[in-house]
This record gives C-alpha cells, sequence and structure tokens, in this order.
C-alpha cells in the first residue's frame, strides 16, 4: 500500500532536473532574447574599449584644419571605373567652398576624387592597448596621408568614429572601475550590516538612506569641483571614479543587506552552523552562493548608472576633461546650439551612449530575472 | 456511480464531467478530470485530497475564478433555481460553465448564489481595507442597499458569525484581528447575502486546532440555519469525520471515491481513501510498534535535563523606538529526557514549542535557568551558557530536523554536499570515505544512491526530509530535534516519515525531541509529552496519561478539540473552551 | 497618526545636519580659504584689496578657528538667513538664491505631478494588459528614456526646435515678461514654458516608475484577496481598481522618496543646457569659479527639497496604508 501513496503523479512530465544552479540560471537566462542579444553587444563594446586603438581609422587627437565640421561621407563598395565595376570601398573625396559674402563654408562631394579604403590597413605606428606596438589598423586609408569621415569631423577636424570609438574605453571602463569599488564597499558595508544586525546596521542603513536622499548630481558636481583643474588626467580619471562610486555603493549596499537579511534566518543557514560551519565558512560557503547572483545583476544595473554619471559630468565641464576622450567630453563639444545647427553628427557618441545603457539594463534586467532560477515564471 | 448514492433530495448544483485544464509549456494538464459531484441544500460534501490533487481548482472553477492559463475544458456545472417550484419539476438551470468569466451574470451568482471561503484569511482580505467597507461591498452590490442598512446587517451577520463588539470591528482592518477573527470576518463576507451554497477551500488549515474547532462548529450551525449546501474542501480525515455528509476523495485530478460519508468510513474501495484513513486513525492510539520496541529496549538514563530555562525577546517600541518591549517566549521550563525516549512537545502558535526547542539546541542564548547534557562517556556538563565553538560536540550529538524542507536545505548545493557538510567538518577529510558514508545514510532513509549528485529541487517534499533526516543523522547523533518536521507534508507522507523516524530510532538508538501542534500525532509517536501554552509548559507526562486523563484545562481544551476520527463519534465529545490568557 | 509625523520629523534632523555638514565640507575642501580666494579675485580684476575688510571677514566666517566652530557659524548664519557672500557676484548668497530658488522647486513639483500622472494610468494598463501590444510599446519608450541622458533630450529638442521649427525652447520666460511683475499673463507664459523642460527631466523618472508601479500591480494581480473580490460579484473593472491598484499604491507613493531627488538631479544639467533661470544654471558657474558660498548654499538647498521630498513622501504612504499609521 505505502507503494500506491509513494508513486508520483502520472500526469507530471518526468523532467530532468539535475542541473546547478549556474546551468538552471544560464537556462533560464538564454530564454529571454533581448538580453541575450545584449550580453554579445555589451562583449562587442568591451572589445572595442579594449582595443580601441586597432578599431580607429585615425588617431583621435590629430586635427586636420581643412576639414572643419566635415559632414559624414558614406562608403561606396563598388568602384567602377573604365576597366569594369569591381569590390573597392572607397569614400567621394568633398571640395570645401566659402560662400563669398557670408563666409560660411559648405562641403561639396567631388565624385572624382576617390579614397580608397584597406581592411587592415598600414598606418603610422601606435601602441596597441598602451603596450602592444602595431602597425595597422582595421580600416584605414589606403594613402597614408588622405582623410575620410564615416561620422564626420568635430570644429578641429578631427574623425568622429575615431574619437567616439576612443571615448569608448573610458566610458566603458569607468563604468567598471567606478562599480568594482561600489561592489566592494557595497558588499562589504551591506554584508556587514545584514551578518552583524544591530548598532552597525542602523547606523550604516540610515547612512544609506541619506545619501539616496541626496540630489546626486548637484552632490557629485560640488565634489568633482573640489578636484584641482591642474590634476594630471589619470589622476582625475580615478579621481571622478571614486566620486562616483562615494554614492554608487549604497544601491549595492542596500541589496546585499537584504539579501543577507533574508538568508541569515534561513533555516538551512541555521543547519550550517548547527553542522559546525565556522562565520566564515557559513557567510562564503553556504550564504555568498545565493547570493553571488544577485550581486552580478545588480553590478550589471550599476554601470549603466556610472555611465550616465560620468556623461553628465563631463558634459558639464566638471567631470573629466581634455584631453581625456569620453563621449561626456565629447558631447561638450555639442553644448553649443550654433555647432550642432551646422554639425547634427556630433551627437554620434550620445548615440553610443544609448546604445551602451540600454544593452547593460536589458543584460541586467536578464541576469536579474534568472538570479532566482527557483523562483516560479509566470 | 455518482448518482446512486445521493439522497432524494434535488440537488442545487450539480457538476458534470467537468475537465478543467492548464496550458503550460510541457503541454495540456487536467487539473480538473472529468469529475462529476452533486451539491444537496443542507448537505455538506467534503472533498478530500493531498496537494495537487486538484480539489481547489474544481472549487474555483464552479464559480469561473480559475487564473489563467486555466480554464475549464468540457462538462456542465448546472445551478438550479434555489427553491424548485415544490410540484412542477421544470426547475430553472443555468450552466455555470458555459458563462463567461467576466459576464455580468456569473458575477450576480458570485457572493449572492454561491458564496466561497478559502485558506489564508490574512491574505484572503485586502489589508488596507476595513472589514466593514469589504462585507458592505456585496450587499451594496446584489442587494443595492444603501450604506446606512448595509453597515446594520453587516454588524448583525458579525453577531451572528461570533465576532464580539462588531460595532467596534466593523471599522478596524484585518491586521488588527487573530486568525480566527478574520476567518469569522470571512464567513460573514461569504454569507452576507445568504447564498445557498457555500464553498470553504481548507478554510481551517491554516488556523490552530481549537480554532478550527469553533469554526467548524459556526459552520455547522450556519448550515443548518441557511438550509445551505456546503462544498468543503480538505485534506484531513478528522475533519471530514466531524462535518461531511457526503465524501469525494479526490487524487490527481479524478474522483476515485465518492459516497455517504458512513460508507466511505466503514467500507472505503479504494485502497489510497484506505490509506488516508489510516493516517487519521493512528491518532487515537499509540504507535504498537513503538511501545514492541520499548519491550525490548527500555528507556534509558537521563541525557539531557532543563531546569528553569528562560527565553526572553525584546523589541523597541513608542516614540523615537525608545520604549523597550520584552516578551517572554519560554518562561520556566523544567524537564528532562530520557536515552532512546520520545519526548513530545505540543502546543499552539505562539506557545513558544520552537522557541524552546532552539534553545535547548543552543540556537538562541538563555537568559536564566540550567541545561546539562551527559555524553556517550557519561559526562554532565552544563552547556547553558557556552559559546558557539564549546557547543561544538554537543552539537554533533544533538542534531535537527527541520519543519520547511524547502527552506532548510540549501538549493545551491548539491545531496551530498549537503549530507556531506557536517561529516567533513567533524573531521571525515577524505573525500572516499564520506562518499561511502552519504551512501550509506541515504540508503538508512530510504533513496537511491542516484540522488547523490542531484539539488534539492529534483526532490519532492517527502523526499527532501528524508535528505534532511539523512543530514541529522550523519554524525552518528543521539539526540533528535524534529520540529514540525512532518506538518509541510501531506497526510500519506507524513506517515512514512514517521515510520522512518521510528526505524531508525530502533537501529541507532536515539531520542528524539518531537515538536508538534498535533496532539494525536504525539499520542501516536511521544512516550512522553509537555504541553505548552504561551511560553509555559502547563503539563507533562506520559503522553497516553496525559491524552485519557489531561489534569490542566487548557490540555482538556486541545484535547477536545482534536478532529475525531470517525463520523460514530460525532456529538460523544464535549468542547471546552479554555479563556485564560 | 501624529505620534508617526513627529516621529518622522524628528528622524529628519540628523539628516538635515549630516546635509548641511556634507554641503560645508565641499565649501571647505578647495585649496586656500575664501579670504584667499577673495583677495586673489579681487587682483585679478586690477581692484585694491583692503587688509581692513579682509580682516573683517575673515572674523565674520572664523577662518583661523578649528573647522567644527566655522560649521557651527556657518550654520547659524543660516538659522538666521545669512548664507555667506559670493565673491563673484559681490553680493549676499540669500539675495541671489530668492527668485531662482521658487523657480527650481516650480520646476521640480510640476515635474513630480508630471510623472506621476503620466505613469500611474500607463503602469496600471500594462500590468493588466500584460504582454499586449500597448505594455511593448511602452517598456520600449520606457527602456529608451532611461537609457537617454537628460541633457540629450534637451540638446536634440532644441536641435529639432531651431533648425525645424525655428524656435528657441530655452528659458522659462519669453522675453517681455522676463523682468515683468508677476501676473495672470507672466504665469500662463511660465506654464508654456515649463511644459518642454517637465517633460525631458520626467522622462527617466515616467520611465522607471512605469516599470514600478508594473512590476508592484503584477505582484498583487494573483493574490488571495484579488479572488475573494471577484467571488463577491464585482466587475473586474471595479476588483482591479478597489482592490490591487490600491494596495500597489502604497511601495508607488513611497518611490517618491528617491524620484524627487532624481528629479532634482535630472534638472541640474538640463536647466544648464536650456538656460533656465533656475538654480542650477548659477550653481554650476558657482562651482566652475569657485564660489564655494554660493555653490554650498545651493547644494544645501537642493539637498534639503530632497528631504523635505523624503518625509512628505513617508507621510502620504502612513496616509494611505493603516498598517504603518497603526504600528
Amino acid at each position: 500500500m505505502s507503494n500506491l501513496v509513494d508513486q508520483t503523479d502520472p500526469r507530471i512530465p518526468t523532467d530532468i532536473a539535475e542541473a546547478s544552479q549556474w546551468r538552471l540560471m544560464w537556462l533560464k537566462f538564454k530564454k529571454h532574447k533581448l538580453a541575450l542579444i545584449s550580453l554579445y553587444l555589451v562583449g562587442f563594446l568591451y572589445v572595442l574599449a579594449a582595443f580601441a586603438e586597432f578599431f580607429q581609422p585615425f588617431d583621435p587627437e590629430v586635427t586636420s584644419r581643412r576639414d572643419v565640421f566635415h559632414p559624414p561621407q558614406m562608403v561606396q563598395f563598388l568602384d567602377r571605373t573604365e576597366d569594369g565595376t569591381r569590390f573597392r570601398p572607397h569614400v567621394l573625396g568633398t571640395t570645401l567652398s566659402r560662400d563669398p559674402e557670408t563666409l560660411a563654408t559648405s562641403y561639396e562631394r567631388n565624385p572624382d576624387e576617390k579614397i580608397y579604403i584597406s581592411f587592415l590597413g598600414k598606418s603610422e605606428p601606435y601602441l596597441l592597448a598602451g603596450f602592444i606596438p602595431m602597425q595597422r589598423r582595421l580600416i584605414a586609408p589606403t594613402d597614408p596621408d588622405e582623410r575620410f569621415y564615416l561620422l564626420g569631423g568635430d570644429r578641429l577636424g578631427r574623425d568622429m568614429l575615431s574619437r567616439s570609438i576612443a571615448g569608448t574605453r573610458i566610458s566603458m571602463s569607468i563604468g567598471l572601475v567606478g562599480v568594482a569599488m561600489s561592489l566592494f564597499l557595497g558588499t562589504l558595508i551591506g554584508g556587514m550590516a545584514g551578518y552583524l544586525g544591530g548598532w552597525f546596521d542602523s547606523v550604516s542603513t540610515r547612512a544609506i538612506e541619506l545619501i539616496l536622499s541626496m540630489p546626486t548630481i548637484p552632490i557629485w558636481l560640488g565634489l568633482s569641483a573640489t578636484i584641482p583643474a591642474n590634476i594630471d588626467p589619470l589622476m582625475r580619471y580615478f579621481a571622478i571614479t571614486v566620486i562616483l562610486s562615494l554614492i554608487g555603493w549604497t544601491e549595492l549596499a542596500r541589496v546585499v543587506r537584504g539579501r543577507f537579511l533574508a538568508l541569515r534566518t534561513e533555516d538551512f543557514v541555521t543547519a550550517a552552523r548547527l553542522d559546525g560551519a565556522r562565520p566564515r565558512r557559513i557567510v562564503f560557503r553556504h550564504i555568498m552562493p545565493s547570493l553571488m547572483s544577485h550581486i552580478i545583476a545588480s553590478v550589471s544595473l550599476a554601470i549603466p548608472a556610472m555611465i550616465l554619471a560620468e556623461t553628465s559630468l563631463s558634459f558639464l565641464g566638471l567631470g573629466l576633461l581634455p584631453p581625456s576622450i569620453s563621449w561626456g567630453v565629447l558631447l561638450k563639444e555639442a553644448q553649443n546650439i550654433r555647432s550642432i545647427a551646422q554639425a547634427p553628427w556630433l551627437f554620434v557618441p550620445g548615440f553610443f551612449v544609448l546604445i551602451a545603457v540600454l544593452a547593460l539594463n536589458f543584460l541586467g534586467d536578464g541576469l536579474r530575472d534568472a538570479a532566482d532560477p527557483y523562483a516560479q515564471d509566470q | 456511480m455518482t448518482q446512486q448514492n445521493l439522497p432524494a433530495d434535488h440537488p442545487i448544483l450539480e457538476i458534470k464531467n467537468l475537465v478543467t485544464v492548464f496550458e503550460t509549456r510541457h503541454g495540456i494538464f487536467n487539473a480538473v478530470d472529468d469529475v462529476s459531484l452533486n451539491l444537496v441544500p443542507g448537505e455538506t460534501l467534503c472533498l478530500v485530497g493531498e496537494s495537487g490533487s486538484g480539489k481547489s481548482v474544481l472549487s474555483r472553477s464552479i464559480l469561473q475564478l480559475v487564473d489563467r492559463p486555466g480554464r475549464i475544458a468540457s462538462g456542465e456545472i448546472l445551478l438550479h433555481e434555489a427553491h424548485p417550484s415544490s410540484k412542477t419539476e421544470q426547475t430553472r438551470s443555468l450552466d455555470l460553465a458555459k458563462l463567461e468569466a467576466r459576464s455580468g451574470v456569473i458575477r450576480n451568482i458570485r457572493g449572492r448564489d454561491i458564496g466561497m471561503i478559502f485558506q489564508e484569511p490574512m491574505s484572503s482580505l485586502s489589508p488596507v481595507h476595513t472589514i466593514g467597507s469589504q462585507i458592505t461591498e456585496s450587499l451594496v452590490l446584489h442587494e443595492g442597499l444603501n450604506k446606512k442598512a448595509a453597515r446594520d446587517r453587516v454588524i448583525e451577520m458579525l453577531r451572528r458569525v461570533e465576532i464580539p463588539n462588531p460595532e467596534k470591528a466593523i471599522d478596524q482592518y484585518p491586521f488588527e484581528f487573530s486568525g480566527g477573527m478574520r476567518q469569522r470576518a470571512m464567513i460573514a463576507m461569504a454569507l452576507i447575502c445568504n447564498p445557498k451554497i457555500l464553498i470553504a477551500d481548507e478554510p481551517t488549515t491554516a488556523l490552530d486546532v481549537t480554532i478550527q474547532a469553533e469554526i467548524l462548529d459556526l459552520l455547522n450551525d450556519l448550515k443548518k440555519q441557511n438550509d445551505m449546501a456546503i462544498l468543503f474542501i480538505t485534506h484531513d480525515m478528522g475533519v471530514v469525520a466531524e462535518i461531511a455528509d457526503h465524501v469525494a476523495v479526490m487524487r490527481h485530478g479524478k474522483v476515485i471515491e465518492n459516497g455517504n460519508v458512513q460508507d466511505v468510513f466503514d467500507r472505503p474501495k479504494h485502497d489510497y481513501t484506505k490509506a488516508l484513513l489510516k493516517s487519521a486513525r493512528d491518532s487515537q492510539i499509540p504507535s504498537p510498534d513503538r511501545l514492541a520496541q520499548r519491550q525490548v529496549q527500555p528507556i534509558g538514563a537521563p541525557i539531557l535535563e532543563a531546569s528553569n530555562l528562560r527565553k526572553e525577546f525584546y523589541g523597541k517600541t513608542g516614540l523615537l523606538g525608545m520604549t523597550q518591549t520584552t516578551l517572554v517566549a519560554v518562561n520556566d521550563a523544567s524537564f528532562t529526557l530520557h536515552e532512546g525516549e520520545t519526548l513530545g512537545v505540543v502546543g499552539e502558535s505562539g506557545s513558544g514549542k520552537t522557541t524552546l526547542a532552539r534553545c535547548i539546541q543552543r540556537v538562541h542564548s538563555i537568559e536564566a535557568g540550567q541545561l546539562h547534557y551527559t555524553n556517550r562517556g557519561g559526562d554532565r556538563a552544563e552547556i547553558s551558557q557556552l559559546n558557539d565553538a564549546q557547543l561544538q560536540p554537543t552539537w554533533r550529538d544533538m542534531r535537527t530536523v527541520f519543519q520547511d524542507p524547502f527552506a532548510s536545505l540549501n538549493p545551491r548545493m548539491s545531496v551530498s554536499q549537503i549530507i556531506g557538510e557536517s561529516l567533513l567538518l567533524n573531521g571525515m577529510t577524505s573525500p572516499v570515505d564520506r562518499r561511502k558514508r552519504i551512501l550509506e545514510l541515504l540508503d538508512l532513509v530510504g533513496l537511491p544512491s542516484s540522488a547523490l549528485e542531484r539539488y534539492p529541487h529534483a526532490f519532492s517534499g517527502g523526499q527532501r526530509q528524508r535528505i534532511s533526516i539523512a543530514r541529522a543523522i550523519a554524525p552518528n547523533p543521539r539526540i533528535i530535534i524534529a520540529d514540525e518536521a512532518t506538518s509541510a507534508l501531506d497526510v500519506s507522507i507524513r506517515t512514512q516519515i514517521m515510520d522512518l523516524l521510528q526505524e531508525l530510532q530502533k537501529e541507532l538508538r536515539l531520542s528524539y525531541v518531537f515538536i508538534s501542534h498535533d496532539l494525536g500525532l504525539v499520542r501516536y509517536f511521544c512516550d512522553r509529552v509537555l504541553v505548552m501554552f504561551k511560553g509555559d509548559i502547563v503539563e507533562s507526562g506520559d503522553s497516553e496519561t496525559v491524552c485519557t486523563q489531561p489534569t490542566h484545562d487548557y490540555t482538556r481544551a486541545l484535547l477536545s478539540a482534536v478532529p475525531i476520527t470517525h463520523p460514530d463519534q460525532r456529538g460523544s465529545r464535549q468542547r471546552f473552551r479554555y479563556e485564560n490568557g | 497618526m501624529y505620534a508617526y509625523i513627529l516621529r518622522r520629523l524628528a528622524w529628519s534632523v540628523p539628516f538635515l545636519f549630516a546635509a548641511s555638514f556634507l554641503a560645508f565640507t565641499i565649501i571647505q575642501a578647495p585649496p586656500g580659504d575664501y579670504v584667499e580666494s577673495y583677495a586673489a579675485k579681487l587682483e585679478a580684476d586690477g581692484r585694491q584689496v583692503d587688509e581692513v575688510r579682509l580682516n573683517s571677514l575673515r572674523d565674520r566666517f572664523g577662518l583661523d578657528e578649528p573647522f567644527l566652530s566655522q560649521y557651527w557659524k556657518w550654520i547659524s548664519g543660516i538659522a538666521k538667513g545669512d548664507f555667506g557672500l559670493s565673491f563673484q557676484w559681490q553680493q549676499p548668497v540669500s539675495e541671489l538664491i530668492g527668485d531662482r530658488m521658487i523657480l527650481s522647486v516650480i520646476l521640480a513639483t510640476s515635474t513630480l505631478l508630471f510623472t506621476w500622472a503620466i505613469a500611474l494610468p500607463i503602469g496600471i494598463l500594462s500590468a493588466v494588459r500584460q504582454y499586449s501590444w500597448g505594455d511593448y510599446f511602452f517598456s520600449i519608450i520606457g527602456f529608451i528614456g532611461l537609457a537617454t541622458p537628460n541633457f540629450l533630450v534637451a540638446l536634440i529638442l532644441m536641435y529639432v526646435g531651431v533648425v525645424y521649427f525655428g524656435t528657441n525652447v530655452t528659458g522659462l520666460f519669453s522675453a517681455e515678461y522676463v523682468n515683468a511683475e508677476w501676473s495672470w499673463a507672466k504665469f500662463l507664459d511660465l506654464v508654456k514654458h515649463l511644459i518642454i523642460p517637465v517633460v525631458i527631466i520626467g522622462t527617466s523618472a515616467t520611465a522607471s516608475l512605469i516599470r514600478i508601479m508594473r512590476a508592484n500591480l503584477l505582484d498583487e494581480l494573483y493574490k488571495p484577496y484579488v479572488t475573494t473580490a471577484r467571488a463577491k460579484g464585482l466587475s473586474e473593472f471595479k476588483t482591479i481598481l478597489k482592490y490591487p491598484v490600491r494596495i500597489a499604491l502604497n511601495p508607488f507613493a513611497s518611490t517618491i522618496a528617491w524620484v524627487f531627488p532624481q528629479i532634482i538631479s535630472g534638472s541640474t544639467v538640463v536647466a544648464v543646457v536650456l538656460s533656465l533661470p533656475t538654480v542650477d544654471p548659477l550653481m554650476l558657474d558657482a562651482l566652475l569659479t569657485q564660489d564655494m558660498y554660493l555653490a554650498g548654499a545651493f547644494i544645501l538647498m537642493l539637498s534639503v527639497m530632497s528631504i523635505i521630498g523624503m518625509i512628505v513622501s513617508d507621510i502620504v504612504l502612513a496616509m494611505i496604508d493603516p498598517r504603518i499609521r497603526y504600528r
């Protein structure tokens, strides 16, 4: 009779469920198509950031007085000459003309002048990622003396494409470094508050509440205004990151504390204590694994916030300053209504910001949903 | 077979071949599979089944309340006009299964012709509306009363369901009520428009036994007063014995047995019904296995002695949280546990029984009192003030099986990691030895060796509880504290786990501290029992004596509230109410 | 209820102190003290440096004293309405703040109201009609709204305005009203000019509020008490409006606490781009020129505004949720 009682419900499909939590999470994450695409996109952006020099057609600092506010040029893949049509990417050259009366400049397309583009073309030597000497770029003008502007040129005739790619490095990394710092502070303080409880918990909770109730940008502005203006760009970069994470850690600390508090009273944690596990083992072996996935999700949602913050600060002139190149620094060029009326392609870095932040948000959302593989999905 | 067993009275609701399906990613799941039932005025039909049997879905199907992705696939639900005009056979009938879930017709039937109450009164009531506003609504809707008249009717109804001080209660919020009062308010809400049918979905499962008894009495009275038909859903055969006129047993979506309550209890046809009835009957007698075992292996010397234990919890209230409040969870508790003995601790929610268990294991600190543990070598030591590190050897000997099989196993660890943790931390560092021991333990608790590398989510509640038991006995302990270890399980699984514990006691010479809210279970399983009420041990002694000749009024009240096990015993028991405190 | 409000107000006192302390730290952080900067400024302008006046200033702000007593002088001055001096403008800070602060408050509160008015119905719609066309549409809009920096939206609108419509979307008043006395016409003009900044600043907050309302309501929609309400025979519309929506409003109300700071924060950048006559452009200017008393006063005022928003949010929450009120 006991066999009869123990027999399982015949209507339930015999599902294989021998997967570990990471595998379950991956399976759940994969169902989020948008998040999956975003994962690849974010990966691509970080590759772009790491090897920015290789992807830039030109040195982003090189100016060209001839090409002030040069409009974007379309790539033509097929080259039609007397010898026939063949695959040879190029852009059409332009000639600068100036209205004799208003002195306004305008560029006219010149179909006779072709600037050929080579794949993995030779360029002046540079250091990839700062230390690998290289002489080739992904795309380069076949004739090194020529220039082309796929996304236009700025007020000094610098190539916007190269500058936007260069900006990827600082903008994407400031998110990572800032979040790493926030993560350290957040998990440390949040974890201690959640595990220790008592006065440490109430003090840190109040501090977090205070910081969260502050308008962030004015505070950030105030703090960055105190950084001396003549400081080394690298130092400024770190100072800005520190300032961003001074506020950024709170959200993470709150998540970590909340999860810790919930997990601390779970029966399986008590069971571990009774098994003879010391506090350190309880935290790292029993609680952390359940926390990890939530932390990863929070981190991926914190990065876009950092990117937006840096962009805003630099845009206002209190974040990074030239010669550093970040998306915010580039967008500062678009602050002037006269410049953007003349050269709307100055918005291009904003497009990069949009893509990066969207992708990171979708990724974070997907991770958050997958973080608890045991929760019922609707 | 459904029709002929029913009396001649005309049913008010006929369910014919109802099929309710859920469309999931794995395909179509027949939650209710070809079910036919009748409801008759003035009678109670008990629908019995365990979790997943489809009984709740069936009850919701009647009023078209099944949430997506569920839907009624086929069958009829015929609602006959309340009182068919006497002689003529022409009754107006309405097939509810054909109605749209949002149609006006079904909305008019809900609350007016058919009332419904649910399992969890706290979550079934809106937390931010007063009791009055939630009940009045139906009256305004179905009878078009004005606010004043409706209010009077609601106060009258609250009085009928025995809510004290109804004039005040009507303006209170659910969170200001106790569990029993909330369920009374739910009943008032369901019955405010005098429906002819009441559907009660496990209305007493979340309540203490004494409260359950009161609610059952109340429902019985109301049924008689209103000549109502009740569809009562439960998993508890004891409750069935108390109130049913007819019984239908559901399993895997189908009704496998259906008939008069006497017939079902005296001549169950299906093996499954027999198993359910046996588990219910067990609560009337001490386990024969246990008694036999005590003859062979008598109870030994004391191993754990508690004297005058006290545990307090602190809270902060008042302006700026300056005022400190103290709650005495365990007050002056003294008892002795002997080797090879099973000691029951019984009490209702808030009695302090779980706190007591955590105190004797020293998961909690203790404010006052002494706790002596005598280890295998015969050394008697005071453990009430030791710290975690000093408690290690004691914890190896004194282990716990937790109540909730889902919360007590770390979902991120495999079964071998979960069971192996205590082995590893107690010095069994060789993976080969550990694996051998874990396989041995799995075999002891009746799990296949293939369970080794699986994660908890792959197991059912009963299997998880077996894993939990394997973890508890891993370091070869002497005392197991089982904190409501079986109460989250279905009745049939519960019996198996109890048998397993009994078996292990025999083989490993374990002593149990068995915490439970169920006096019947304690009588079956325990040698001695402590009865707790609001932090105090009000009675203790031999479990058979306590259950047959209680000395304390609270024990008497508790006993009188335990459901009977056969409908023949109805009315044989006098209800006691313990009002003190 | 009164006890709760009292307790809440009492809790905000340390917050206000902490905020003022932070603002003062920022004032003090740049190298050199105020009087040195002031002297440098005067010299740069080629004017006479009056030692006596400098010493009296030093005295007034207690510059030779330790940090804490300087802070005390500053904060007790503020209690009397004295925010210090702006060397850039050669005026007491309190005179510079006045009108601009009022406009800032108007801008922030109207953005908050706008945010709520939009997010509430759309959030409800998205939850009730989950996975419908409208739900997807607003989700996408919401995501883009979250991902776009405010100033970029402002710039693009400016660009569109100038290039395609030939209008200037900057400022809060038309030219003829800038210096005019307050009148009905001036007010209408203000309302007209408020629309664009309010929409720009409110976008990201609206987007996150929609997501929050949607998630809250989805949590509530399948709770047992909703079934109870249906079982009473209430219509679907009334069921949803009276029960789950009402309960989902509670966590929603508590979002003011952080949406308000977010709005104030966002308006800083937008106000600079659109050159609104609020405190923000002046503050940025003060920070860039290290006119620290002025900047510190602005930071303090904005923080206080945020904290007030938080208190209001908590009190609103207590008013609509009996569980908090009775605790």
